[in-house]
């Protein structure tokens, strides 16, 4: 399994039947395609759309129907589409139970970084700032080291996306989380072990007794 | 409403005009009057928007024939050309959160002075911003906008002025019909009178100025 394909499938253990879901781009979208058919999961589209399918076959794209990405979607029976003030409403309303987003950084306080690297990456923040802010409960999902170095920080060196700390990282590596505030590694990647996760992460983990192995 | 005709529509457009633009990604924007716009050189203009989009698309296209000196967005980041542009300092760029701008757009459009979000707290969003406690939690203000002229797409018009949106090309195009000064709409179809039914008439004809004729 490659390391997106991981992080996603894990990502997807944490939606349960009802939620209301935004899912941001990248590995956050591969989320999608590991929820069991039987857990009825909302996918918000915050271009205006509850209920985004998959990417429409050839030939059946409508034109205006995309994601926020400006691609081709699907729209499930059941669908609604809005307009972007009731969208971001309903992010910041609290009236989304998960996002998930890549980062760039995460810290050991659980600040998130993840949109912009001064002087070299300056994209906006979209719906990121939003959504960080106000989601119900904020997962990140990432790759645990980017050429060689942790995005596992002690402190974000990048501007912070929201005040507000995130609930959960999935990496290829492993899921971690703060409980009472500390970041602290829950699990560990198949086949990893916690000194292998501690060697490339540069933020002081928390090392329960017992860490458990992801089950996916 | 007598539609009037894409040249003529644009043509009431000054130089240094600051305008709205309908759109997600180049998705409900008003593409006729963009090449127009680009068409006539209409140029120093401000560009209040969602993004972007991409070159050759939506507001792209005036990136493209840089006609843009000023621009508030919240996600320029797959138009490498506006990118450059930024980096150049030929135009000015305002990144502000989606889900500010389109509440600073609806406060423009509403009457109101700004809104209190909770949204960039702590972050680089809030230098130079007032910052207001509101039972216990921190916001900032964040003040309305407006514009002289919005540039919609609709999926349906009728002869009156009444809007309705199809799909996700909905997004920004509401919230600013009610934000400018001028607002003139491009629509898919152009129906009579009658045809799209009150309940899914979505913005009210009397704010509508012009209407352009489908070709």
């Amino acid at each position: 399994m490659d390391a997106q394909t991981l992080i996603a499938r894990r990502v997807a253990l944490e939606l349960r039947s009802g939620d209301l879901v935004n899912l941001g781009i990248g590995i956050p979208t591969l989320v999608a395609n590991y929820v069991p058919p039987e857990l009825k999961v909302f996918f918000q589209s915050e271009n205006g759309l509850i209920g985004t399918g998959p990417i429409p076959e050839q030939g059946m794209a409508h034109p205006l129907l995309t994601d926020a990405g400006g691609r081709p979607i699907s729209a499930l029976p059941g669908a609604c589409t809005f307009d972007s003030a009731m969208s971001f409403g309903l992010i910041r309303g609290g009236h989304v139970n998960v996002t998930v987003l890549g980062g760039l950084q995460v810290d050991a306080e659980g600040h998130l970084a993840n949109w912009m690297i001064p002087g070299k990456m300056v994209p906006g923040m979209g719906g990121a700032m939003d959504l960080v802010t106000g989601a119900k409960r904020v997962i990140v999902a990432m790759q645990h080291a980017a050429k060689g170095k942790s995005k596992i920080v002690q402190k974000c060196a990048l501007p912070l996306t929201s005040s507000r700390p995130v609930d959960l990282v999935v990496t290829d590596l492993a899921v971690i989380g703060f409980p009472g505030g500390e970041i602290t590694l829950l699990e560990t990647a198949p086949g990893v072990s916690v000194a292998e996760v501690m060697a490339v992460t540069e933020a002081d983990l928390s090392i329960p007794d017992k860490v458990p192995e992801m089950q996916i | 409403m007598k539609p009037v005709s894409a040249e003529e529509a644009i043509a009431m457009i000054p130089n240094g005009a600051t305008i709205m633009v309908g759109g997600f990604m180049g998705v409900g924007t008003p593409e006729r009057l963009l090449d127009e716009l680009v068409r006539q050189k209409k140029c120093e203009l401000t560009l209040i928007c969602n993004d972007a989009a991409v070159p050759g698309r939506g507001v792209g296209k005036l990136f493209d024939a840089a006609l843009v000196s000023t621009l508030t967005a919240s996600h320029i980041g797959l138009n490498p050309k506006a990118q450059e542009q930024m980096m150049a300092k030929r135009i000015a760029v305002d990144l502000v959160p989606q889900g500010t701008l389109v509440e600073r757009i609806r406060a423009g459009g509403c009457g109101l002075g700004g809104v209190l979000t909770p949204t960039g707290t702590g972050t680089i969003v809030e230098e130079g911003k007032q910052q207001i406690r509101v039972d216990g939690k921190t916001f900032l203000l964040e003040t309305a906008l407006r514009s002289d002229f919005a540039l919609i797409h609709a999926f349906l018009a009728d002869y009156l002025g009444n809007l309705s949106y199809a799909l996700t090309a909905r997004n920004f195009n509401p919230v600013m019909a009610m934000a400018a000064d001028t607002v003139i709409v491009t629509a898919e179809h152009i129906v009579p009178v009658g045809v799209i039914a009150p309940d899914h008439v979505v913005t009210p004809a009397p704010l509508v100025d012009h209407i352009v004729a489908n070709r």
